[in-house]
Formats: structure tokens, sequence, C-alpha cells
């Protein structure tokens, strides 16, 4: 979706984190980004590439973990795990799923040097 | 913040307590809790100055010396990163360190929208980020909600990538309004918004309608400190928008269906409509109505009413 404006995002927290914590180069980045999120991979690592050239993460590799989608089924009272917003209850069939998890996007860690 | 009594983070208005930034955004009169007479130096209108404090001045209720949002960056910028580094040692990288982060990637933006909805909160502004495609009509129906509130007080936030027409046709209804251009952005962000805010003071207990970019994708992850998003959809726009665009409706709290009087030209299916809007979010509500004939308005305008009654 705005894929460039969530890694100028990243960019400034790393900008950041480089000044409180004193280290000059990041050489691997891990997001978690929820499965709803709609975050393309591809538009990421576009943005990526052009974002953060002459920022401390130039050149850093990217690395998303996906979180699960979770869902409260007001059918049947449910918590489950759904992989589509328009997904069924896997229990009852229930299509009245409440979203409750899987919109996640944060920085987990980083290394750096 | 000030390093003596660490004023300039919290403040107390009456028995409230907020930020020092949201005490000048809202021109309160509020005092400092630290027990020291100090000085601390702060910028009005980009201009740095020193002034002093005992533990009960006040700042004049109303006074044109507001502090900017980026004048107090502490109260903007609550971001805690502050795990500080993990120390955990990465076998064969020699000075590589890892770094615990956890931080939302919108952090900041989310920390603005949370300013923004206490400030909103604090004047009992009752404030709407009306959202849509583009063409949904979302200009025709605030001006028609605008002359049907009457007297009601209120102020509009008119978000378009371009050209100030929208704001243009709000003002011509006698409406407050501010045209903000987002340019190349395809929403509006909780920093934009509380600039606005800060432009346009809304008053106490008034509506606050925030126009945003027609786009159903990007604003629905920008939290701008509003108490609800209102999603518009026009029944030309096919029954199966919800499923194609399920984000924008399942964060949405109400549903108007609008252009209702178009809706025998265009075989338009009303109950498919409500029916995928509610396949994406069971608990959204939905009213029906077209700005054009007026029919169906009073439903969304007590809709109004109730939300803002009791915002009080």
């Amino acid at each position: 979706m705005h894929e460039m404006s969530l890694v100028e995002a990243i960019r400034t927290i790393v900008e950041d984190q480089a000044r409180a914590q004193g280290f000059a180069r990041v050489t691997l980045l891990r997001l978690e980004i929820g499965r709803f999120a709609t975050v393309e991979r591809q538009a990421l690592d576009f943005a990526w590439d052009v974002v953060m050239r002459g920022s401390p993460a130039d050149g850093a590799t990217l690395e998303v973990i996906e979180l699960p989608g979770r869902a409260m089924c007001l059918d049947c009272g449910a918590a489950i795990e759904i992989d589509n917003r328009l997904d069924l209850c896997p229990l009852c069939s229930g299509d009245r799923l409440l979203p409750q998890r899987g919109d996640e996007m944060r920085i987990r860690n980083m290394e750096v040097i | 913040m000030c390093m003596v009594c660490g004023c300039g983070d919290k403040v107390m208005v009456g028995d409230t307590e907020m930020s020092h930034d949201e005490a000048h955004r809202l021109g309160l009169a509020h005092h400092h809790p630290g027990p020291t007479a100090h000085s601390h130096s702060h910028s009005h209108g980009g201009l740095t100055h020193n002034h002093s404090h005992d533990p009960t001045h006040g700042h004049a209720e109303g006074t044109e010396n507001r502090h900017g949002a980026g004048d107090h960056p502490d109260a903007q910028e609550a971001l805690h990163f502050g795990l500080g580094a993990a120390g955990v040692s990465v076998p064969g990288l020699g000075q590589a360190r890892l770094i615990e982060v956890e931080t939302a990637i919108l952090s900041k933006n989310d920390a603005i929208a949370t300013s923004n909805r206490r400030v909103l909160n604090a004047l009992g502004v009752l404030a709407l980020n009306l959202v849509s495609s583009p063409g949904s009509g979302k200009t025709l129906l605030l001006c028609r909600t605008i002359e049907a509130l009457g007297d009601a007080p209120l102020a509009v936030i008119e978000g378009d990538q371009q050209t100030s027409n929208d704001a243009e046709r709000i003002r011509a209804t006698g409406a407050q309004a501010l045209q903000v251009n987002t340019g190349k952005g395809c929403h509006l962000d909780a920093q934009m918004v509380g600039m606005a805010i800060d432009r346009l003071r809304p008053r106490p207990r008034s509506y606050l309608f925030i126009e945003n970019v027609g786009n159903l994708v990007c604003p629905a992850a920008f939290d701008l400190g509003e108490d609800a998003k209102v999603a518009i959809l026009s029944v030309t726009e096919g029954e199966d928008k919800p499923l194609k665009y399920p984000d924008m409706f399942t964060a949405a709290r109400l549903a108007l269906l609008t252009k209702i009087d178009l809706a025998r030209h265009c075989d338009a299916d009303l109950d498919a409509y409500e029916a995928n809007l509610r396949r994406v979010n069971p608990q959204i509500e939905i009213l029906r109505l077209s700005a054009r004939t007026g029919e169906g308005m009073a439903a969304w305008l007590d809709w109004l009413r109730n939300r803002l009654a009791a915002k009080a």
C-alpha cells in the first residue's frame, strides 16, 4: 500500500537509534508484519533500496517475519487463526469473524556494527 | 523536558494531567506540578527564549503564544525505544550487536494521533475521519450535512493531493474549512491533522469532519486521532467493493451507503451491499442515504448528534 512511507518511517527510527545507541551501520533489520497489514514484499524491497540510500541501513538485509491473522468467531466464540479476511471459521463455518490480530507492522530488532 | 522539575512533559489542567504541548494547543491555563522554582528555555514562534517558573506559574488561557507542534519535541515524540542495547553478542560478527527495537513502524504517527485525540477529547470535539474511494460523494454529503446541522459549531479538514476546490466548496456553506494538500502522499497522517487542528482551533463540543484523500487502502493504517472512521460507499461502485477492499471497511465503525437515489438506474442491490459490509465487519453500523434528495439524512444527523452528546 504505502511501502515508501513505511520505509521512510523505518529510516527515521534507524537514524534515531543510531544516535541513541551509537552505531554506524545496520547490517540486518527484522520486521514483523501481520498477515492483514497489506504490505507487499516486492514494493517493500524496492522502497528499501531507494529510501535507505545514504542512511545507516544502506545495504542492510531486510528480513520479514510474517505474523498470523487472528480473529474471533462471533458465531461460536472461538479464537481462530485465518489466512484471509474472508475465510470462514474453521470450526463452525461461521462467516461473522472479527479480526483481532494481523495488522502489526513492527521493527523487531536489528544487527548493527 | 525541563531537567529541574520534569515540567514540559506533564502539566495539570485542573485535575487533568496532560502534556505541556497539549495544554498549549488547547490554550488552557495550567501549572507544572514540580516543587522548585526554576527557569527553562523554549520557543514561541521560532524564537528561543528563557523564562523562569515558580511552581504555580500559569500560562494565561487563550494566550497567543501557543507552542507549535514542533517546539516541544518531548511532548511529540513519545517514542520509547528505551530498551537500550540488548547486549546480545553475535558470534562471528566481532563488534556486531543485536538491538531489540520492538517498535511499531508507525509509532511516531500513532504518538501524534494519541496527542490529537487527547486534545480533541478535552475539548469534547467529535472527530470523524471520512474515508472512501474518489468520487463517492463525500464533499456533497458534507455540504448537505453542514447545511442540515444549522448553527452547530463545526470545522472541516479537507485532504486532497492537489487543489483547494473541496475546501472552497465547504467554505461556500459558511463553514470553516482548511485544505491539506498531501502532494504525492496518498493519505492524511496524524501530523498533518495535528497542524490543521492547531490552525483551525475547533470550538468546544463541536464537530470536526476530516475528509481523507479518496483512497480505500492507505488511510486505513494511519490513525489521525479521530473518534471513528466513517466509510462512504456509493451504490454505483459495485456490491463487492467491501470484499475487494476489506481493510478500510473493517476499520470503519459506520458505513454510509450513499447515492441511493441512483440505485434503480444502476441495478444496485442495497441488501447485497449491506451483506458484504457485514461480511468484512460484523459490527459495522450502516445507514442508507442520498445527499441529493435528502432521503435518509435524518438518521445520519441523529447518529452525529448522539455521538457528539456522548462525548460531553
